[in-house]
């Protein structure tokens, strides 16, 4: 194993963030707290509690899984996308590197990045509302694997990704839509029976259902499938990219 | 690109390689480094397969491309840092300063690349592929665009890289670049390679001389007696070109002169030319296109 690559990949990507550390955490402040004032203020002070729990404290994990994925996936393929939109590809393909210290290089910095992000709105909820982590640890755990399963799934989309427009596509249209649609604001148990088998199908809903389960020691689906699924997730993604590596997919001409 | 050549570079030589655009010299080069798969054949540096022996053959060489490709937001000195970590090196400030001295980079060490100018972003992608002692360097085109005070520059640096002694292979449209920095020149034409000579060897064996001779009074035309020198009369008849292979047994000078002064033309001056290697790879070009 390469660790000086490892690291040097790692502490480059870094520098990015740190360059533009006041966007990079005042952004989500800005829009977490926003999302507070409207949804746990203004429309949670209307709403009945979700299963005992007050409906502003309910929607924070769901409000940091939101960030944290969306952070993941634009972190992790704006910085494999961007040496490929320069040219600068050119000196990790000649590099004595194989494809797993690329990716904990890469990966590695953009889950810090959505993990500090992840901390810091976890932070700014505790201004507006009272929280009590029944599992801080499985919640750190589950964080943890959240930015990392999404880093890698963008790292594959900023392979992927042939302009800008591309590369804010997918975020867009198919996250933003899933994380949404995955309970982030409301119990699946909340919707119609039929909608609730349909959201079954939605791989964000594990996800979120096991975050919120660390947080207040409820569920929508057992704690041991949401762990399956997102594991599933990580090594479909690693697969994927050992493939990309082998065979040079839009990366070698 | 499909590209069928066998080519040995020695250790501690400039090789320029020479061919037109779209010959297949930068396909090579990025195909050596890993940039470009190979799709059959073998490739071995220092013995090695690149790609059985991807790690060691790498940390062997270093590439600077031909586009100028940097993180424009980086400082020059964090680029060049990531560039060793990135070959496995550990950290050694005091040779990062010496590359950066070398190349006329150290005051502009933490400027921002984005601010440099052209010239300089070339010298900073030398120092990125130096940055991890090297022993063979590819530069692909490294003074396309560079003024030619900076020329001489980088010609000086790969001049005392070579002292170091290191590999140096470069491709260029410059002929006067190979010219003047080359050991041996490889001239390449659609993925072929037409022909791998020392330089001097290959100037002095396709090397043609043409001696100008100028007359005191114009001539109307080449006189009779002179019909079996092929001689080039100029559009005023003020001067006679006379082209000779300098490596034929008889030049045919000698008897030309005696010839001259027997017709009665009388000289004024006389200039020898050779040709230069743009001359020769031209004619190689053209004829394998035929």
């Amino acid at each position: 194993m390469n660790f000086q690559a490892v690291s040097a990949i790692y502490k480059f990507e870094m520098a990015r963030f740190f360059r533009t550390l006041k966007q990079s955490f005042l952004s989500p402040v800005l829009s977490t707290s926003l999302y507070f004032v409207v949804f746990g203020t203004a429309i949670g002070s209307r709403m009945e509690a979700v299963d005992g729990v007050e409906y502003g404290a309910f929607i924070v994990p769901g409000l940091i899984m939101l960030s944290v994925m969306t952070q993941s996936i634009t972190n992790a393929s704006f910085g494999i996308y961007f040496p490929k939109f320069i040219g600068t590809i050119y000196e990790l393909l000649s590099a004595p590197v194989n494809f797993l210290e690329i990716v904990v290089g890469y990966v590695g910095a953009a889950a810090t990045k959505s993990l500090f992000i992840g901390l810091v709105i976890l932070g700014t909820a505790y201004l507006f509302v009272d929280l009590n982590i029944h599992h801080p640890i499985a919640m750190m755990c589950f964080l943890v694997l959240t930015c990392l399963s999404f880093s890698l799934l963008g790292f594959i989309i900023g392979i992927w990704a042939g302009n800008f427009e591309q590369l804010n596509l997918v975020p867009m249209l198919v996250v933003t839509p899933l994380v949404f649609l995955g309970g982030s604001f409301y119990s699946i148990s909340m919707l119609p029976p039929i909608w609730q088998t349909v959201t079954l199908f939605n791989p964000v809903v594990y996800l979120i259902s096991g975050f919120r389960w660390a947080f207040f020691g409820q569920a929508d689906v057992s704690i041991g499938v949401s762990l399956g699924a997102i594991s599933l997730f990580t090594l479909a993604c690693m697969a994927f990219i050992w493939w990309i590596f082998k065979t040079g997919w839009r990366i070698r001409s | 690109m499909q590209m069928n050549l066998s080519l040995s570079i020695n250790t501690g030589e400039v090789l320029g390689f020479l061919g037109p655009n779209g010959a297949g010299k930068t396909t090579l080069i990025s195909t050596i480094c890993g940039i470009s798969g190979l799709t059959s054949g073998k490739i071995t540096v220092d013995g090695m397969d690149i790609g059985t022996d991807y790690r060691k053959v790498r940390e062997m060489i270093g590439l600077v491309p031909q586009e100028i490709s940097l993180e424009p937001f980086e400082t020059v000195i964090n680029s060049v840092r990531f560039s060793r970590g990135l070959f496995g090196k550990k950290k050694n400030e005091a040779y990062l300063d010496e590359i950066l001295k070398t190349l006329s980079l150290f005051d502009k060490k933490n400027a921002k690349v984005m601010t440099l100018s052209g010239g300089m972003k070339r010298r900073v992608l030398i120092a990125k592929a130096l940055a991890h002692e090297p022993r063979v360097l590819f530069l692909d085109e490294p003074t396309a665009g560079v003024d030619v005070e900076l020329r001489k520059d980088m010609w000086n640096t790969v001049a005392k890289l070579k002292k170091q002694g290191v590999t140096i292979i470069l491709t260029t449209h410059y002929i006067e670049e190979a010219e003047a920095i080359a050991d041996r020149i490889a001239v390449i034409n659609s993925g072929e390679i037409l022909l791998v000579e020392d330089k001097d060897a290959l100037m002095a064996r396709m090397g043609k001389k043409k001696i100008r001779i100028e007359l005191v009074t114009p001539a109307e035309a080449v006189p009779s007696q002179l019909a079996n020198y092929s001689l080039v009369l100029s559009a005023d008849g003020s001067a006679l070109t006379y082209t000779y292979d300098t490596n034929s047994e008889r030049t045919g000078i000698t008897g030309l002169l005696n010839d001259l002064q027997a017709a009665g033309l009388q000289m004024r001056d006389v200039q020898t030319q050779q040709s230069s290697l743009e001359d020769i790879f031209v004619g190689l070009v053209q004829e394998d296109t035929k």
